[in-house]
């Protein structure tokens, strides 16, 4: 399938690029061979059924399948025209212009000012904390409920406060990408269509790859829908195109919930 | 078909068992809490028979201990003070290198080398004492010497030193257990951050895991306290009020130790002086646990 990951950026560089991506677990071939660009200022969905690769695909965009010890990669990842993977490339640097939101809130036992600060902090910031962490807060659209309390501990939140405290805590460091794995699947539907509609907004800055399971949802937040199946990447391209009129008859099953 | 009704009744045989095991249970709970209050009991009467003819301002103030002597002096300080060096000594020793020992082993050790080490810790952990002391002296105390030629054959430095090392175990297993139960999901978000291992590992799990570690030193520290054996072999036996670690000295424990071989008889002042200083040393040992428990508790980290 020569053709999958070839999309239209609009005449734009991508803003990653995934080129023969494969990955090893030990024996266990989890991502075979991925081609997959990923256009700047857009949000791509990565679907496909659970254990496909898809949060496999996902650490390789920043470089966390470094500290899996028994992972293996294989292949290319273009970003601004560097490899991620070529050997002079500091992978701290790379996890902190691409940063990475997961699957359950893990905001550090700290407090919701130290949980945002965290990031510039150990990067050497040296400009006016408490505005990037308003500026942060309000990004995440968590300014409201939380600026007369940035001192109380990040666990005294809800599920979904600490979500969108978790994103406000990676756009603190200013990433260029945002990786997000499953961010709304512990969170009830109010909490999950708040951190859709601060997806829907942060794309303006940000270019967005999300794991998700829920369509509807990969329907209403991405551009581009990818759907991974078994490790491979059996069909990419415009998210209205992927849901109404697919190409490959499983993309078709899947997206339509007759399997999976 | 009506089902006949199911036989719920008690089979008699299994019934009675359970209670024979409960009762066995039972028996062996009450007597482990009947001897410790059987031993406090007797700590307290007996030190309340000595702090009617001594005063506890004596007690706690006086800068002589010489209970055995004919001019006798019965201020504990010389002995607290002894104690002090030794557990004060051990851990500057001991805190850090198990704490980094610690670190080592949860963030930074291969999953293999964990696994080997982290047992090994554990039978350090399990030498006897007396082989620690005989160490003290033999080898640390001549390495003093040589390098302070004026330091004492028995010396506080030598003994602290030898429980500092008796005591890394404890730090670095109890530190190590508190590391690796801070949840990946913690150091995975730092690592998304940009930190590096260093930063995870300072900023993210020790803090994480400060109740635990904290808890661990004291527990390390209230051992030294109550350490003998090594003591009294590297440390000596001169209740010597001085901070000075190249001096002789004599602990809280070590006295014990040497009252109850002598021939003070029963009932007399200098028999008492034992139950005084025991009291003194549980005291101590109680509040360090009582303090342990409530750091623990007041600073649980409450992982979601
Ligand atoms: N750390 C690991 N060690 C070994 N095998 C792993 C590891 N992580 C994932 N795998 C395997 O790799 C394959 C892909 O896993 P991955 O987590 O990427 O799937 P996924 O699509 O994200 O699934 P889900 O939707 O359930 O999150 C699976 O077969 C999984 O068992
Ligand atoms: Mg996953």
């Amino acid at each position: 399938m020569p053709t999958t990951h070839d999309i239209d950026t609009g005449g734009k560089a991508p803003a990653l690029e995934a080129r023969g991506v494969s990955v090893f677990y030990g024996e266990t071939h989890a991502v075979k061979g991925i081609d997959l660009a990923v256009p700047a200022n857009k949000v791509v969905a990565l679907v496909g059924p659970s254990g496909c690769g898809k949060s496999t695909l996902l650490r390789c965009f920043n470089r966390m399948n470094d500290l899996v010890t028994a992972a293996r990669i294989e292949g290319t990842v273009g970003f601004r025209g560097k490899n991620l993977y070529d050997d002079d490339v500091d992978p701290v640097e790379v996890r902190r212009r691409i940063g990475m939101v997961f699957q359950k809130p893990n905001p550090f036992p700290k407090s919701i000012y130290d949980n945002i600060a965290f990031g510039p902090r150990i990067n050497g910031f040296d400009g006016d904390l408490d505005a990037l962490v308003e500026q942060s807060l309000r990004q995440a659209a968590l300014w409201d409920e939380v600026n007369n309390r940035l001192n109380d501990s990040a666990y005294a939140l809800s599920g979904g406060q600490q979500q969108r405290l978790c994103i406000a805590r990676t756009l603190a460091v200013k990433p260029e990408v945002v990786l997000m794995d499953e961010p709304a699947s512990a969170l009830d539907p109010i909490a999950t269509q708040r951190i859709e509609e601060l997806i829907y907004e942060l794309k303006k800055n940000y270019t967005i790859v999300i794991v998700t399971h829920n369509m509807q949802q990969a329907a209403r937040i991405s551009d581009y829908t990818a759907f991974l199946y078994m490790g491979e990447l059996v069909e990419y391209g415009p998210t209205d195109t992927i849901f109404t009129n697919p190409r490959e008859e499983r993309t078709e099953e899947y997206v339509t919930g007759r399997f999976g | 078909m009506v089902p006949s009704a199911p036989d719920l009744s008690f089979r008699s045989g299994r019934n009675r068992n359970e209670r024979i095991i409960g009762a066995i249970l039972f028996l062996c709970a009450a007597l482990s809490t009947l001897v410790t209050v059987g031993i406090v009991g007797v700590l307290l009467t007996q030190s309340f028979a000595f702090f009617r003819q001594v005063s506890v301002v004596e007690f706690l103030t006086s800068t002589q201990w010489t209970p055995l002597f004919q001019d006798k002096n019965f201020g504990i300080l010389p002995l607290a003070a002894g104690s002090f060096l030794i557990a004060g000594g051990a851990a500057i020793i001991a805190l850090p290198t198990g704490l980094l020992a610690a670190v080592y082993l949860s963030e930074y050790a291969a999953h293999r080398t964990r696994r080997i080490l982290k047992p090994l810790l554990e039978i350090l952990a399990g030498i006897p004492t007396v082989v620690y002391g005989y160490f003290a002296l033999t080898f640390i105390t001549p390495i003093l010497r040589s390098i302070w030629p004026e330091t004492d054959v028995f010396n506080a430095a030598s003994g602290a030193i030898v429980v500092g090392v008796m005591i890394i175990p404890t730090v670095a297993s109890l530190s190590e257990d508190a590391l690796s139960a801070v949840p990946d999901t913690l150091r995975q978000g730092a690592y998304g951050l940009g930190a590096t291992k260093l930063e995870v590992s300072t900023r993210v799990v020790i803090p994480g895991a400060l109740s635990g570690i904290l808890a661990s030193f004291i527990l390390a520290i209230s051992r030294a306290i109550g350490e003998t054996m090594a003591v009294t072999i590297a440390a000596g036996n001169l209740p010597n009020l001085t901070l000075n670690p190249m001096e002789s000295i004599q602990t809280m424990t070590a006295y014990i130790v040497q009252a109850s071989l002598g021939d003070t008889p029963q009932g007399s002042l200098a028999h008492q002086t034992l139950y005084a200083v025991g009291l003194t040393l549980f005291l101590i040992t109680l509040s360090m646990n009582v303090v342990s428990q409530w750091i623990l508790g007041r600073f649980r980290e409450e992982y979601e």
